[in-house]
């Protein structure tokens, strides 16, 4: 929760409410981008940024996204995060 | 050898750790009076045991594990609250899964759930949100849990409810700040802390001035840190080098993403939603001043103490500790995880009486992974 993990954002997926498509580890997942959004949205598709609960908190460059989801395998921070985006899933499915 | 293939630059760890052995020596740090460096962090904590970095560096760096996991801080009461919110009828419970396996008085979230409750576990409170959104008919609370990393994340997510008018989100906020707890350690007269590595991700949405005290005030070093094995190297090095030159700064070792005066959205969100609580109770520290962020009344309709009169709407409940645990003791660096009684015994991540043994942040449950299980006999 406290770690984050990087994430490529692929798309805008809504202007106003600041929303993007994010991968993270192969896994797609809608972020808010407000905290790291400067000028046009559109300008974030192909950045790298670190995701916290939800949300894009710093951009990062590509080498650094790769360290970072290194060292959170190695931590097993990485399969963590996932396996709460899955949860998150699950509980807007009703468990 | 598990060193070279656990650091993805050897040499590089190499290199810092024999520079951190002659800093140390030059300043007369030894096994039995060393340098106290408290990782205020449970994220460097857990990096610390993963990496065994407190085995590797030179015998005279002692390192402090700090109250830096707010899962671990959160006091039996606020569970209890957390409980009593979520087995109201109509309501959805949301939470971080770190959230739980917190004992409370009687139960933890995860046998509240068992007993009934609509407790569900999520990534982010916008999955909360959303859950509002697609149940109008039910109330949804979001435990709002963690240090300045995750409070702007429900900031802006009340924001966003506020636009959208959803009269059925509510947010428990147990957002807590990391200075205040620094300055109360600061100030305890039993206190041995010569230095600091500050928690990196809490710095990139506060920059790095707000621990301009501990270096101005207290004349302590401090360096914010990344939580990569090579990051805490080298901030043990910038703390230690402060010391041999009699320096006390506030340094940033991860300006990588770290910026200078934090994350200005951030702190706006913060600054709208959020207001400083006269003092808010840590497990194991007390009631520290100013320590707690609350609703604001602009946002009141939001703040689920309000919305279901629970917890500081109320006035304060003393509930005691866990007979037997040393959480307190060992969140202040006074005691050892493998000293407490409790550890291994009546505690372990399966059947975690003590907070610190709850969240692999935990100082307990880090030491308990990584080895520390071998220095305790096993129990009659
Ligand atoms: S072993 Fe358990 S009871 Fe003892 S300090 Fe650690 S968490 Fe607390």
């Amino acid at each position: 929760m406290c770690l984050g993990i990087p994430g490529q954002i692929v798309a805008i997926t809504d202007e106003t409410r600041q929303m993007a498509m994010a991968e993270v580890s192969g896994v797609r997942r809608e972020v808010n981008v407000a905290c790291v959004a400067e000028g046009a949205l559109e300008g974030l598709v192909g950045q790298w940024a670190l995701i916290h609960v939800g949300f894009a908190m710093s951009l990062i460059d590509e080498d650094e996204a790769e360290k970072t989801l290194e060292a959170l395998r190695d931590l097993g921070e990485a399969q963590e995060a996932l396996e709460q985006m899955a949860a998150g899933d699950a509980a807007l499915a009703g468990e | 050898m598990k060193f070279a293939s656990e650091f993805r630059d050897p040499k590089a760890a190499k290199v810092l750790l024999a520079e951190i052995a002659k800093v140390a020596d030059r300043i007369g740090a030894t096994k039995d009076k060393p340098v106290h460096i408290m990782e205020v962090c449970g994220g460097h904590t857990h990096s610390i045991f993963r990496y065994g970095l407190d085995k590797l560096v030179h015998e005279g760096i002692e390192f402090i594990h700090g109250p830096g996991c707010p899962v671990c801080v959160l006091p039996r009461a606020r569970v209890d609250e957390c409980i009593e919110i979520a087995e109201r009828p109509g309501v959805i419970f949301t939470t971080f899964g770190d959230a739980m396996r917190v004992p409370g008085t009687k139960k933890s979230l995860l046998q509240a759930k068992a007993d009934g409750a609509d407790i569900r576990m999520v990534y982010s409170p916008l999955d909360a949100l959303e859950l509002a959104r697609r149940n109008p008919e039910r109330e949804v609370v979001f435990f709002g849990l963690g240090f300045e990393t995750t409070t702007p994340s429900t900031a802006l997510a009340i924001q966003q409810a506020a636009r959208e008018g959803l009269g059925n989100f509510s947010v428990f906020c147990n957002h807590i700040k990391v200075p205040e707890p620094i300055k109360a350690l600061l100030d305890d007269p039993h206190m041995c802390l010569d230095g600091f590595i500050g928690p990196g991700h809490v710095s990139m949405v506060i920059g790095i001035h707000p621990y301009d005290f501990i270096a101005q005030d207290y004349g302590k070093p401090l360096a914010v840190a990344g939580f990569e094995p090579l990051d805490l190297l080298q901030s043990v090095l910038m703390v230690l080098r402060q010391i041999a030159e009699g320096r006390a700064e506030v340094e940033n070792q991860y300006a990588r993403v770290v910026p200078e005066h934090g994350n200005p959205v951030s702190l706006a969100a913060i600054d709208d939603v959020y207001e400083t609580r006269p003092s808010f109770e840590w497990r194991g520290l007390g009631e520290i001043d100013k320590s707690g962020l609350r609703i604001r009344a602009q946002y009141e309709a939001y703040d689920a103490e309000e919305k279901f009169g629970i917890g500081y709407a109320t006035g304060r409940r003393e509930v005691e500790e866990a007979e037997g645990c040393a959480c307190g003791q060992v969140m202040t660096g006074r005691t050892k995880p493998v000293d407490c009684p409790q550890f291994g015994r009546g505690c372990t991540p399966e059947m975690p009486l003590g907070a610190l043994m709850v969240s692999s942040e935990g100082a307990c449950a880090a030491y308990w992974q990584y080895g520390g299980a071998r220095a305790v006999e096993p129990a009659e």
